[in-house]
């Protein structure tokens, strides 16, 4: 088990540093000269010079990617260019408030999506399968951006029931917190349970044919207590690494969530980035997703390894 | 057997099995017609919309429904049924173009790792796993940054974020046949790869590879109208779903009718596409009775 572990350990260094060539590549793909924005208006010749030797731009482009990767690796991302921040210190900023949002949309997405499967998959062919099915479809086919205008429509402009926009951190105010959230994260939330309603429902359909189902039932079992117990519990395994591969689904989404609804995210942070040429900023909020998500992959696979029995002994 | 013997003995009964499998799902049809009507109104769109998508009416500001405008008018004016149907202009380029793309840099790199195995495979493949580790979507904004904001750089940015998709598909379907008998026969009477590759193995791994560019479509309407939503795909004046939603959330209050249509256009067709690439998926797969 370990040297399997191990092995998915030492496939990710690659995967890591490759995703390191591709960033730095695409910041000098980016248009116009970074350092012409650190200079200011001015673009004094001399301050552009000690600009290039300060941030190594004069070395050449295998020289530049080592300096990179070291100032990486000692923690340093970069910096904003427009504000001299640091791009850590961004980061730090805005997570926390994405991580508000992902956790509110995973537990949603937990509690739609896998009663969900279950109820489909036990009453497989009959209406309720269908409408499950539909409803799934459904979650994955609708835009979440028009899901989030519709709902600021409908739940904060017409019923007056919640706040269209803004953030509160839970451990400021968590009553507040959750009006404000949970809009979002539901927006957030509906295309991710519509995966994990498709998922579950499958992986429980594998294992409902089983034996050893067949057994409990012959036994005299109740049937929540076949479905919950017996099955549910194997068709976990799958379900859970999934789970953490609609990482990337969910920050994606959360790009596009917090736009709609003005919340001060990492999703925000990019966008705005992207629209200020703050080619620092954007270099280092894609490395650092790229990190977190392969991390996730790795967390995934060494999840799937010690929940799987038969790879545990193996 | 002579290949036309097999064309009428072998293939065309397969081609017939898999059309009537997929004539029978009714989900895949009315998917397949929600595509088909998609495609006619966005070709037809210059021909049948009422009114020109970019011409303004100061008269006519911010109109609810009406038998004039049948959904409404927008902040300037414009007619928003005659700017949906040419918004989906946008969006089928997107989609067609984008997975066009992704398919023609996917499919011989994936061919090249599946059949050289080794070095070649090994280093396509940590790529292929580096660009799927950032999340599509932040993959594509990253894209579309450094192009530049238009519908083109959209497209391309959307089709090289799916190329990572494609390239491992078909590595796995090549790797799948690779050492089939048709495979190592060829191999044998000395044909050169590149025309094993071209004659024999890429019409033997098109069909999942036709599954996955039609559900591709689906996703590629969606990320052009998110980038176009976000102001990195199709610039204004000219029309698209995305940029649409993102005028009209600007009016939720004064005229709520904006915001409807154009994420109702990206739904059905989305829906549509999802339909037809299940059905598809379903007919194909020899396991589905």
């Amino acid at each position: 088990m370990w040297s399997l572990i191990l092995r998915r350990i030492m496939v990710a260094i690659p995967t890591l540093f490759l995703v390191m060539v591709f960033v730095f590549i695409l910041q000098r793909l980016l248009p116009g000269d970074p350092l012409l924005v650190m200079a200011g208006e001015e673009r004094d010749p001399a301050v552009l010079e000690d600009l290039r030797k300060l941030y190594g731009f004069d070395q050449p482009l295998p020289m530049q990617f080592l300096i990179w990767m070291r100032e990486v690796f000692s923690g340093n991302f970069g910096v904003s260019l427009r504000t001299s921040i640091p791009v850590t210190e961004l980061i730090a900023q805005t997570l926390p408030v994405t991580i508000q949002l992902a956790v509110a949309s995973i537990i949603i997405a937990l509690l739609i999506g896998i009663p969900m499967g279950i109820l489909a998959a036990v009453k497989k062919g009959t209406t309720v399968d269908y409408v499950a099915s539909a409803v799934s479809l459904s979650g994955l086919s609708i835009p979440n951006f028009w899901l989030g205008i519709i709902l600021i429509l409908v739940i904060s402009v017409q019923l007056r029931w919640l706040p269209a926009s803004g953030f509160v951190s839970v451990f400021d105010d968590p009553v507040e917190a959750l009006r404000v959230t949970i809009m979002p994260a539901f927006v957030l939330g509906s295309g991710l349970a519509a995966a994990l309603m498709r998922h579950t429902r499958s992986a429980m359909l594998e294992v409902l044919r089983l034996d050893y189902i067949r057994t409990a039932r012959a036994k005299g079992l109740l049937p929540h207590t076949v479905i919950l117990r017996h099955a549910l519990r194997n068709a976990l395994v799958p379900i859970v690494t999934l789970s953490t591969l609609l990482f990337g689904q969910l920050l994606a989404g959360a790009v596009l969530t917090e736009q709609v609804f003005t919340i001060p995210g990492f999703g925000k942070l990019i966008v705005d980035a992207v629209f200020n040429r703050d080619y620092g900023v954007v270099q280092g909020v894609v490395l650092c997703t790229a990190v977190a998500f392969i991390l996730m992959n790795l967390i995934a696979d060494v999840l799937y390894i010690l929940i799987n029995p038969r790879l545990r002994t193996g | 057997m002579s290949v036309a013997a097999l064309e009428t003995e072998v293939i065309a009964p397969a081609r017939s099995r898999v059309l009537t499998k997929f004539l029978r799902n009714r989900s895949a049809v009315i998917g397949a017609v929600m595509v088909g009507i998609f495609v006619a109104l966005a070709v037809l769109a210059p021909l049948i919309s009422p009114y020109d998508p970019n011409q303004t009416n100061f008269a006519a500001l911010r109109k609810p429904p009406s038998m004039a405008h049948w959904l409404g008018t927008d902040e300037l004016g414009r007619d928003i049924l005659s700017r949906v149907m040419h918004g989906g202009i946008a969006s089928l380029y997107a989609g067609v173009l984008s997975v066009a793309i992704a398919l023609l840099i996917g499919l011989p790199i994936g061919l090249a790792a599946g059949w050289y195995t080794g070095a070649v495979d090994a280093i396509i493949s940590r790529a292929t796993d580096a660009l799927l580790a950032v999340p599509f979507l932040i993959l594509a904004i990253a894209f579309a940054a450094a192009l530049g904001p238009s519908l083109t750089n959209a497209m391309i940015a959307i089709g090289l974020s799916q190329v990572p998709i494609f390239v491992r598909i078909t590595r796995g379907q090549v790797l799948a046949i690779r050492n089939e008998d048709f495979i190592e026969g060829a191999r044998a009477v000395g044909v050169a790869d590149f025309m094993i590759l071209l004659r024999h193995v890429t019409p033997n791994i098109m069909p999942p590879l036709l599954v996955q560019a039609t559900l591709t479509v689906a996703v590629a309407i969606i990320a052009e109208a998110s980038l176009s939503f976000l102001g990195l795909g199709q610039q204004p004046p000219a029309p698209s779903w995305g940029s649409m939603l993102n005028t009209a959330k600007n009016f939720l209050e004064q005229a709520p009718w904006m915001s409807f249509s154009p994420g109702a256009a990206i739904f059905f067709v989305v829906l549509g596409f999802n339909l037809f690439g299940d059905g598809l998926r379903d007919a194909l797969d020899p396991r589905e009775t």
